[in-house]
């Protein structure tokens, strides 16, 4: 039966025009046993097609499937070039169907700089004036494909013409040849969409107008400004379309035009991004999108995401964030696989507004986070690196590193390593663990990081926390020292990090007396052997040169240098190196040795990286030679920008002069939740007192500097990776840092109060504590391994748990605090108990303190020992609770089998004999019964494997629709056969919807 | 905006290929390699998006054919994942009760039905009716 049935599709297929040799080889193809048979297929027919096409006078139909076959060559990735050429004679042609065929061929074919364009333009010219309105739009589909930046003034005219075409169709695709010119180049067409994209946007038919979207969407989101005034006519078209006041056609799955409303509230979102009186408007209309959205289909769910995004985009109103936090959560708690995706997204964007959101979603949030789905993994890391923070940032490196190492494709690691950096650079909680991390970088992404992160590298280990602290430098670097030298072990090093290796070994490798020289000069003499390659004179560069340093530091320490056997094969390999450059340093290597200690010390000076080399611009020493030669007679040297404009340049000296030294206004990095063993009195007592107390401390524990000190020129030499701390806020900063700093000052008593700082946000949408605590007696299998992943990622929850070790930090923090502000300060202070409701006021009241420097290294001391560990004793009265893992993917078995079997019978054998009717055309997305309750719901075409059987589009919907939810394939299909009944017979006119708007 | 649409079956054979950017053929198939690698192999559980290069691809799976969209990173993943089914949804109707083999010999058709739904990289036609009019109209020229 069900073959004869596909004999009779295939006879329908052969009737309808195409010759029998075609379909022959359109089947030989699909039943081609392997790739080389294919391909000799299809060099036979091209071989064919070759001399066909230029034989004279073939018939014009013949012709004309020639060129669809040209289609099908070109489309199993062979080239038809050599038949272009009668693709566009089709185009000539007065037959509606060849030229059709003609226009099909030549889009496809040809990109919009061929040659062969120039020939078709006439063509379309002439086509778009034609009175048939099939011609025109033929035409106009072309003129989407194949018009570029020159050609557009050839066309744009004729277009311009058609946009008051009678037939819609017409209309519709001139306004997209519009759109399609406003991409290209913008300039020529700016004038006409101006005048015209009022007009337009009234046209009658709901296609027009939602074609003409595409080109507000366009100008508005390059100048949404002029376009404020729009605001009302799109939220009032959106609000009709809620309200199914367009014909029924362009409902989809029940929701009224939905592709419509997406693309007005993508709009909606851009005008009332920033512009209070423009949101006003909308939120009547969202909240209405919001309402009448269904939440069991996949459409409905498109359409609630996009309000989330525009809710969130806007001016924030209460009520509807409400919803779409709520929204957000049912997202993300649904078992589909999208939804959380979206629910991921949607979060992201809330965050930025609510900060606190995220906190009620950790769990969901570190699910995905595990997720064996890639793509959902990779959206959560996204979500983590927004919300990063220096309370959380190693366990958010520290997965990115992970996530890192598990990575093939070079696109997605170059760009999860710099998101590393980056992260690692503006949070990093110390200089121990900014080496560490940066180690891990290089080690697993080397070649994909920029050379100028391997400098900055260096330059803090070379310069350490700086002067003031020389011991914390030697350890810093000794700790270095010893993590390069178990690195050196792995084999395949990049080269930037064997750079940074030598580098370092070099400068201080025996600085601290643990290694011996001839040991480093060992390790060295290794490196370069165990790294042949490309870069292998680079390498080896690198090693001779930390030699010649570890050598000449000995020398100069006036200790006997005796070389090891193989360091002196490898000097005297590279003296007879073929590059003059590897030659020349173990020369001068060899040579060093030739000179008593003191020479050596002052050509090759310890840690002489850190020194500023003073160079006197004004080059005194040439003073003498200047004024002899001037009392000659020569003229003044002038330099070159004095000589062109002297004025502007002198203001620009001082602009210039201004912008280095004035306030910064950007806000600092939030400040941590500081605690306990402060600061070795000392360092603060001894040093200079010019400089403010708090700013001296903030130079002994802080990895960084503050540009803006006024200690010395030489900030200008220092690391800028650690400056950035203080350098534009992070993705949430904003609010972040100014609720932290409300906290920090409001409560300047209080101690790693992260929870409250969590939980007390300005107007927190969900009461998250409670709501917490009940999520967790509801699901009692959480693994401790997740929850503590939790703590030290949203660093909430672990509050309540541990009020003694704060309290005690909170002491010695006050007495902190005092020591570091004035009075003014202790005026704020408040009683710790107290803190929860001073941290719940309103962010905005209280400026960050700036003053508090002093805390920073403390605070990460508490941060990253404390949410593990106050985690577990919140989370003993669960018990011990077994670790859920995602489990493994359950198979679809049913499904799959059919799979199988159609794949067999498809590749080999009968091949093209089988055949698959959509209602079969299941998405393979669709959950099995058991595991999906709500997926299977919102999975678009909604039908369980019990439609595998494939039920007939008439007759069989009663069969599966015992097991149907929501919207469903049999809804649809009953569509269909409704449809079918009515036939194709055109509608009346569509009502005047958007008249009103004229006015 | 869709950049590209791709229809491949199981084995990675480019059913319909169609490009709303310029590109040169090398990179067309080196792009229709790739998606098929992408794709195919997708537990049917996870999301029907996978970030591709600068973009995203959004695919549905109907029996061995994939559909597969590649979209702006800012595009609203279900939209076009409902797009893809519409498009599905208007082919059936066409040739009443699509199959794969409909797809194979009335490829040139298919392109036809696309560029009514699709044009410029949007989409340009979302009523069902008003395409598959359009299509009788031309079908009646033959």
């Amino acid at each position: 039966m069900e073959q004869l049935k596909n004999i009779g599709r295939e006879l329908a297929i052969g009737s309808q025009g195409s010759s029998k040799e075609f379909l022959e080889l359109v089947k030989a193809i699909g039943e081609a046993k392997s790739k080389a048979e294919e391909e000799r297929l299809v060099m036979e027919e091209i071989e064919m097609l070759k001399k066909k096409i230029v034989e004279p006078d073939v018939p014009r139909k013949r012709m004309k499937e020639y060129i669809v076959r040209l289609v099908y060559v070109e489309m199993l990735g062979h080239d038809a070039s050599f038949g272009y050429i009668q693709a566009v004679k089709m185009t000539h042609d007065d037959n509606l169907l060849l030229k059709r065929t003609g226009y099909l061929a030549v889009t496809l074919f040809l990109n919009e700089d061929h040659d062969l364009i120039i020939l078709i333009i006439n063509t379309i010219q002439k086509d778009l004036r034609s009175d048939n309105y099939l011609v025109c739009c033929a035409a106009l589909t072309a003129v989407c494909k194949l018009i570029n930046e020159e050609t557009i003034p050839a066309v744009l005219p004729q277009v311009v013409e058609l946009l008051g075409h009678q037939k819609e169709a017409v209309r519709k695709k001139a306004v997209m040849a519009l759109h399609r010119f406003h991409q290209r180049s913008p300039a020529t067409v700016a004038d006409v969409i101006s005048k015209l994209s009022m007009k337009i946007m009234h046209d009658v038919d709901p296609s027009v107008m939602s074609a003409c979207l595409c080109v507000l969407f366009d100008l508005i989101s390059a100048d949404a400004n002029s376009y404020r005034h729009l605001t009302n006519s799109y939220v009032c078209i959106l609000k009709q379309v809620v309200e199914h006041r367009l014909p029924k056609q362009y409902n989809y799955h029940n929701a009224p035009a939905p592709f419509i409303q997406i693309k007005l509230l993508k709009i909606l979102a851009l005008l009332g991004t920033g512009d209070k009186g423009a949101s006003n408007n909308m939120y009547n209309v969202l909240g209405d999108v919001l309402k009448k959205a269904e939440p069991s289909g996949n459409i409905g769910n498109a359409l609630i995401y996009e309000c989330i995004s525009t809710i969130t985009a806007i001016h924030p109103n209460s009520k509807l964030l409400e919803s779409a936090a709520a929204q957000t959560s049912r997202f993300l708690k649904s078992e589909s696989h999208n939804l959380k995706y979206m629910g991921i997204d949607a979060l992201g964007r809330i965050i930025k507004i609510n900060p606190d959101f995220a906190e009620e979603h950790q769990l969901a949030v570190i699910d995905c986070l595990e997720d064996p789905d890639d793509t959902l993994k990779r959206k959560t890391l996204e979500l983590l690196y927004k919300m990063t923070k220096s309370s959380n940032v190693e366990v958010i490196v520290d997965r990115m590193i992970c996530y890192m190492k598990t990575l093939t494709d070079s696109h997605y690691k170059t760009d999860i390593a710099s998101r590393c950096i980056e992260l690692a650079e503006r949070f990093a909680p110390s200089n121990q663990w900014f080496i560490q991390t940066m180690n891990q970088v290089f080690e697993h992404a080397g070649d994909l990081v920029p050379p100028k992160v391997a400098h900055d590298l260096m330059r803090l280990i070379a310069e350490g926390a700086g002067e003031e602290d020389e011991d914390a430098d030697s350890e810093l670097r000794s700790s270095a020292v010893e993590s390069y030298l178990q690195i050196l072990v792995e084999p395949k090093l990049p080269s930037l990090l064997l750079q940074v290796i030598c580098w370092v070994l070099g400068e201080y490798g025996t600085a601290d007396g643990t290694h011996s020289a001839a040991y480093i000069i060992e390790r060295l003499c290794d490196v370069a052997e165990a790294h042949p390659g490309d870069d292998v004179v680079k390498v080896k560069g690198y090693a001779i040169s930390a030699i010649t340093k570890v050598c000449s530091f000995e020398i100069a320490a006036g200790k006997k240098v005796h070389l090891i056997p193989e360091c002196q094969a490898f000097i005297d390999e590279l003296s007879a190196s073929h590059s003059t450059d590897l030659q020349q340093r173990a020369y001068e290597l060899q040579a060093l040795f030739a000179f008593d200690s003191s020479v050596v010390g002052a050509v090759l000076p310890f840690d002489g990286s850190a020194d500023d080399i003073e160079v006197d611009q004004s080059l005194p020493f040439l003073n003498h030679y200047v004024k002899s030669m001037l009392s000659k007679g020569a003229k003044p040297y002038i330099p070159a920008n004095e000589r062109q404009a002297a004025t502007t340049l002198a203001s620009q000296h001082v602009e210039s002069y201004v912008s280095s030294h004035s306030l910064r206004f950007d806000p600092y990095e939030k400040p941590q939740m500081p605690i306990m063993a402060l600061t070795p009195v000392t360092t603060l007592q001894s040093d200079d007192q010019s400089i403010d107390i708090s700013q001296k401390a903030t130079q002994v524990f802080q990895p960084s500097f503050d540009a803006d000190t006024p200690s010395s020129e030489a900030t200008r030499l220092r690391l800028e990776g650690v400056q950035r701390k203080w350098g534009r806020p992070s993705y949430n900063n904003n609010s972040a840092s100014s609720s932290a700093g409300a906290e920090r000052s409001t409560n300047g008593a209080s101690n790693g109060l992260d929870i409250e700082k969590a939980s007390g946000g300005k107007q927190g949408i969900v009461p998250q504590e409670p709501k917490y605590v009940s999520d967790r007696n509801k699901q009692p299998e959480i693994s401790a391994e997740k929850q503590k992943l939790a703590a030290s990622l949203f660093g909430g929850v672990t509050s309540k748990a541990d009020s003694s070790v704060r309290s005690s930090g909170r002491s010695q923090k006050q007495a902190s605090t005092n020591r570091h502000v004035g009075t003014a300060k202790r005026m704020q202070t408040v009683d710790p108990v107290d803190s929860r409701a001073q941290a719940s006021l309103p962010a905005a009241t209280a400026p960050p303190d700036l003053l508090d420097f002093g805390e920073e290294e403390v605070a990460i001391a508490a941060s990253s020992k404390d949410p593990m560990k106050d985690l577990e004793g919140l989370f003993d009265n669960t018990g011990s609770v077994p670790s859920s893992q995602p489990t493994a993917p359950v198979t679809n078995l049913p499904n799959i089998d059919l799979m199988s079997l159609y794949d067999s019978d498809l590749g080999l054998g009968s091949g093209l004999v089988s055949s698959i009717r959509v209602p079969d055309m299941i998405p393979e997305n669709l959950p099995n019964n058991d595991s999906g309750d709500r997926l299977t719901v919102l999975d678009g075409l909604v039908t369980t494997s019990g439609a595998v059987a494939g039920p007939k589009v008439q007759g069989e919907t009663s069969a599966s629709s015992a097991i149907k939810k929501g919207p469903s394939l049999e809804s649809s299909l009953e569509k269909h056969a409704r449809s079918r009944q009515v036939g194709v017979t055109p509608t009346g006119p569509h009502p005047d919807l958007f008249k009103d708007l004229l006015k | 905006m869709i950049r590209f649409i791709l229809l491949q079956n199981r084995q990675g054979k480019t059913r319909l290929a169609k490009y709303y950017i310029p590109l040169e053929d090398s990179e067309k198939h080196k792009l229709e390699y790739e998606v098929h690698r992408l794709v195919v192999n997708r537990d049917p559980k996870f999301t029907n998006f996978v970030e591709f290069r600068t973009h995203k691809v959004i695919y549905r799976r109907y029996a061995g054919l994939f559909f597969s969209m590649c979209v702006d990173i800012t595009d609203n993943e279900l939209v076009y994942l409902e797009s893809i089914h519409l498009f599905v949804e208007i082919l059936d109707h066409f040739f009443s009760n699509v199959c794969e083999l409909d797809l194979v010999f009335n490829f040139h058709k298919v392109y036809l039905i696309l560029d009514e739904f699709i044009l410029a990289g949007e989409l340009q036609e979302t009523s069902k009716k008003a395409i598959i009019e359009r299509m009788a109209e031309l079908e009646r020229q033959e």
